[in-house]
């Protein structure tokens, strides 16, 4: 028996609650295939995350559901779905945490694969392309000679930033990106703020300007928020794009 | 620029689009011109509620304005002077908020839905903003032409009949409307901007809201105090105050 089912036949052992599931459902490359809600019924179990509740439903109920998951830990950033209407990862939410009735909907402005399933890969890597976000060298690195010590606390901030998993709740929760396909999104920004820190990049002020010193980049972010408060990582999100935000006034004030 | 500043991005033409400072400026002005509008705005419903001293402390402010301290007697141009800037500015405002309303159906639709999910408070502050803002369009032109074609209507007597008579509708709601704009508008840039950052975003709301509440109350007692005046008026209209001390 594995995990799931022990959970699951404790649930049902402990008279737990029943929990209802609306589902959405869609397979965009079946052309008979049309957006629906399906329900699906289940017991609640102590310490049951919504990671465990839908492989149940799939492994009991329909197995055709389709759905990411690869860690199970917060940190590969695939599960993220919106539950109850928020961007968050599945498998950090605990079923118990949860009211009777949950509806689970893909993320918007990523590309649907089908039922909760969202591509948000190819949609990270063309906002990566677009911005550069690797540390950026002006030379060739001599990758023979030793590396430069980088100080602690420079390797700290970048580390924080750093933590960044791609999950792509920023860009689902944020306002401006669900009406603006071009922009670029917290996550963009705040790698940005990543290499600008960074000792190796070697791009000034001036030369990050000329990616987001745009309407698609942090002038136009519409400071609704929602990136920072839905961040599954915690990221200081709000801090990032005011700093930012200065950085690049800065650039426009002095030419 | 040294050669140190050179990146991939400079070094490969079709990666290097010309830089545009014009997103930037636009955003930068957006905000310069809505923070001055909440002062001018603040400042201008302070000195309005002279009315709630006395009426003789109206009219001594009236007279400031009119320049009578300083030239030895009354201006009013130079409040229609004044009238025309505040018009000019919030032109300015608006054609610049506007780059950030929803510009077709899909996106309204899109924000709307978004909004309707997510439960999400600075989201849906957000939406009032562009409510009220869009009101302003149509609600402070209407009193900025009275005040630029009637500046020399302005005085305990003759603005408190022409609250009563005619403006007093069209005040009440711009009140509200107004100080709801500027609340939001001065919340969103505090945000925006990174300033008070030790002051969380919840409690930056609970202040900026208790202050649009007393605002609100306080122009409120203001109109009322005006309407009261105006209507002890009604069978003297165009009669003007006499001063108590000041001769003109």
């Amino acid at each position: 028996m594995n995990d799931a089912a022990v959970i699951a036949k404790d649930g049902e052992e402990h008279g737990a609650r029943r929990l209802r599931f609306e589902i959405f459902r869609f397979n965009p490359c079946d052309p008979d295939s049309r957006p629906h809600y399906d329900t699906f019924e289940l017991d609640d179990a102590p310490g049951m995350t919504l990671f465990i509740a839908l492989n149940l439903i799939r492994e009991q109920q329909d197995p055709g559901l389709q759905f990411d998951f690869v860690c199970r830990a917060g940190i590969c950033g695939s599960c993220a779905m919106l539950i109850n209407g928020r961007p968050t990862l599945a498998c950090r939410t605990l079923t118990g945490t949860l009211p009777d009735t949950v509806r689970l909907s893909p993320l918007p402005v990523f590309e649907l694969i089908g039922d909760l399933s969202v591509n948000t890969g190819k949609w990270m890597r063309q906002m990566s392309e677009r911005l550069r976000t690797w540390v950026d060298v002006a030379e060739d690195v001599d990758l023979d000679s030793l590396e430069t010590p980088m100080d602690p606390d420079a390797a700290q901030a970048i580390y924080e930033l750093e933590r960044c998993i791609e999950c792509g709740c920023c860009v689902a929760g944020c306002g401006t990106a669900v009406m603006r396909e071009s922009f670029v999104g917290a996550v963009g920004l705040n790698k940005m703020a990543r290499f600008r820190l960074d000792p190796r990049d070697t791009r000034e002020d001036a030369d990050f300007f000329e990616l987001i010193g745009t309407d698609e980049g942090i002038f136009g972010c519409m400071s609704l928020l929602g990136c920072d408060d839905v961040c599954p990582k915690d990221l200081p999100l709000q801090t990032q794009l005011a700093y930012l935000r200065r950085k690049m006034a800065k650039v426009t004030l002095t030419g | 620029m040294s050669a140190g500043r050179h990146s991939q991005a400079q070094l490969e033409p079709r990666n290097a689009p010309a830089v545009s400072y014009w997103p930037a400026r636009l955003d930068l002005l957006q905000g310069a011109s809505g923070l001055l509008l909440v002062l001018f705005m603040w400042a201008h419903m302070t000195f309005v509620s002279s009315i709630l001293v006395s009426e003789e402390a109206m009219y001594r402010v009236s007279l400031m304005f009119e320049g009578y301290y300083v030239f030895g007697s009354s201006h009013p141009w130079l409040v229609s002077v004044v009238a025309l800037a505040i018009t000019a500015l919030l032109m300015l405002h608006a054609v610049l908020a506007m780059r950030k309303f929803p510009q077709n159906a899909r996106q309204y639709a899109d924000f709307l839905a978004h909004r309707r999910r997510m439960h999400h408070t600075d989201t849906t502050l957000w939406w009032w903003q562009l409510v009220t803002g869009f009101l302003l369009f149509f609600m402070a032109p209407a009193h900025l032409y009275t005040m630029f074609s009637q500046a020399d209507q302005i005085g305990p007597y003759a603005s408190s009949w022409r609250v009563y008579s005619t403006q007093w509708p069209l005040y009440l709601v711009l009140l509200v409307v107004v100080e709801i704009h500027a609340a939001l508008g001065l919340y969103r840039l505090i945000v925006k901007w990174g300033w008070l950052r030790s002051v969380s975003r919840k409690y930056l709301r609970m202040i900026i809201g208790g202050l649009a509440v007393y605002l609100v109350l306080h122009g409120v007692s203001t109109l009322l105090a005006y309407y009261k005046l105006g209507e002890t008026l009604r069978d003297t209209p165009g009669l003007r105050y006499q001063p108590v001390e000041v001769h003109p």
